[in-house]
């Protein structure tokens, strides 16, 4: 029985010692919870998107209760539901949420273009961009596997037809897909803006009128008519400066190709 | 310093920790998913097992061993690495912030790894000195970390493959595991002849 006193004295000495310096410990380094950041966290989505400008949920919640200045508004995924909660959390005035919406600017169906190669590894955008530039002939052509497909929380882009589709009743513009896409073809306009040019290519005109029957081919007939300079040619296809866009609809009826659309509702 | 790098060599490669001895099967299995958490992972555990082997070892040789009671070393290692990575996260929590929101959430599934006290037990079990613990504890953690993220590589091309019902999930990971590690078995025997 005396044996044991020394070993039984050791294994307690130094548990009950482990437990003063970590109680020490977690008095002296405590760090103080906002309980204002949960409440706020909570009414978020969760989607962790970084739509908001700010690294995942958390950090915007963080982020609204220290710095007064950043705005309430900002998770588009949530949309104005919960600008109003996180408004009356922090009992300050409402700001609806600025509508967001995903476009793919391409054209390149299976009827329109041509493909340079017949692909048969790993079946993903990302992974075809390895090989060449991808199988588009098209420098910028929508690969069409669907890495934008499988990112996407609200299933809100499909590809139909190799291209990819937003559907705009479901999207909410956090921009996951914009992230995703290896060629940078989607891009994240306002929901009010109608009016898109469905094309990315950078070749030259020539290059892509051969390569794709609706592509861009730079001939600047749309930013002759457009009454006040919202669209431009720059870097051989037309975009739209959707600040000064009106709406009027006279650079879709020029169009030699029918690359721009209207934003199907 | 011939020594270390063998020791080095050998828990990196040939006696990888998690391929060779088969502990902290755990989390190879459940974190390697994701490459970046993979590496997260890893260097937490490395953090852990160093630290881990700085504060056991003392306590072997000048309390344990003094008083003749070398049987309990597996009750008062458990007790000293668990509180050490609780001491561990309060610190990360109040002092480096960032690094305990990236690998905060693996401090708690680090405490009972096997790898951490296996790496303090094989220690003593190797008899190394100090020093050489210490490297041993480093090597572990890096062989470790080229499990985690050899095989979360493999993991993400198994993903876009058709697999058959009945195999899909954690018996498909489980056979590419147990191929991983036979490749490393090849590794044995390399040691002898590299330092010669």
């Amino acid at each position: 029985m005396i044996e044991n006193i020394i070993p039984i004295t050791i294994v307690v000495g130094i548990g009950l010692l482990a437990g003063i310096i970590l109680t020490i410990a977690s008095k002296l380094m405590a760090v103080e919870v906002n309980e204002a950041v949960n409440k706020v966290h909570e009414a978020l989505p969760g989607v962790n998107c970084g739509a908001c400008g700010f690294s995942g949920c958390e950090d915007y919640a963080k982020n609204i209760i220290d710095d007064k200045t950043v705005k309430t508004n900002l998770c588009t995924p949530g949309g104005s539901e919960v600008a109003m909660k996180i408004s009356n959390i922090l009992g300050i005035d409402f700001q609806a949420v600025v509508g967001l919406q995903a476009i793919v600017k391409c054209s390149g169906t299976l009827g329109n273009t041509s493909y340079v190669m017949e692909y048969e590894g790993l079946q993903s955008c990302a992974a075809n961009k390895l090989f060449y530039r991808g199988r588009g002939a098209c420098h910028n052509a929508c690969l069409g596997y669907g890495d934008c497909t499988s990112v996407c929380e609200f299933d809100a882009i499909k590809v139909v037809d190799n291209v990819a589709h937003v559907d705009k009743s479901k999207c909410v513009g956090c921009g996951m897909c914009v992230a995703k896409c290896p060629q940078h073809i989607i891009k994240i306009m306002p929901a009010s803006q109608k009016i898109f040019v469905r094309c990315s290519s950078t070749d030259s005109g020539g290059y892509t009128k051969s390569v794709c029957k609706a592509g861009c081919i730079s001939c600047k007939k749309c930013e002759k008519v457009c009454p006040v300079e919202a669209i431009m040619v720059k870097n051989n296809y037309a975009r739209i400066d959707v600040e000064k866009c009106i709406g009027c609809k006279k650079c879709m009826e020029v169009c030699p190709v029918n690359v721009i659309h209207l934003v199907r509702e | 310093m011939k020594e270390i790098l063998i020791i080095l060599m050998s828990v990196i490669i040939v006696d990888n920790f998690v391929l060779s001895k088969f502990l902290g099967i755990c989390p190879f299995l459940g974190v390697s998913k994701k490459l970046d958490a993979a590496v997260g992972m890893s260097l937490a555990v490395t953090f852990v097992m160093i630290i881990a082997t700085a504060v056991t070892y003392p306590i072997y040789k000048f309390l344990l061993v003094k008083y003749n009671l070398e049987y309990l070393e597996t009750i008062v290692f458990i007790l000293v690495i668990a509180s050490l990575v609780q001491l561990v996260e309060i610190i990360l929590k109040k002092y480096v912030p960032i690094l305990q929101r990236s690998l905060g959430i693996y401090l708690p599934l680090i405490t009972t790894n096997c790898a951490v006290l296996g790496v303090t037990l094989l220690n003593i079990k190797d008899e190394y000195t100090y020093i050489h613990s210490l490297v041993n504890s480093l090597g572990a953690g890096i062989g470790f970390l080229l499990a985690m993220v050899l095989f979360s590589g493999i993991r993400q091309r198994i993903e876009h493959n058709n697999i058959p019902l009945s195999f899909k999930g954690v018996p498909s990971i489980l056979i590419a595991a147990s191929i991983v590690a036979l490749s490393f078995m090849g590794f044995g025997g390399v040691i002898e002849g590299m330092f010669v």
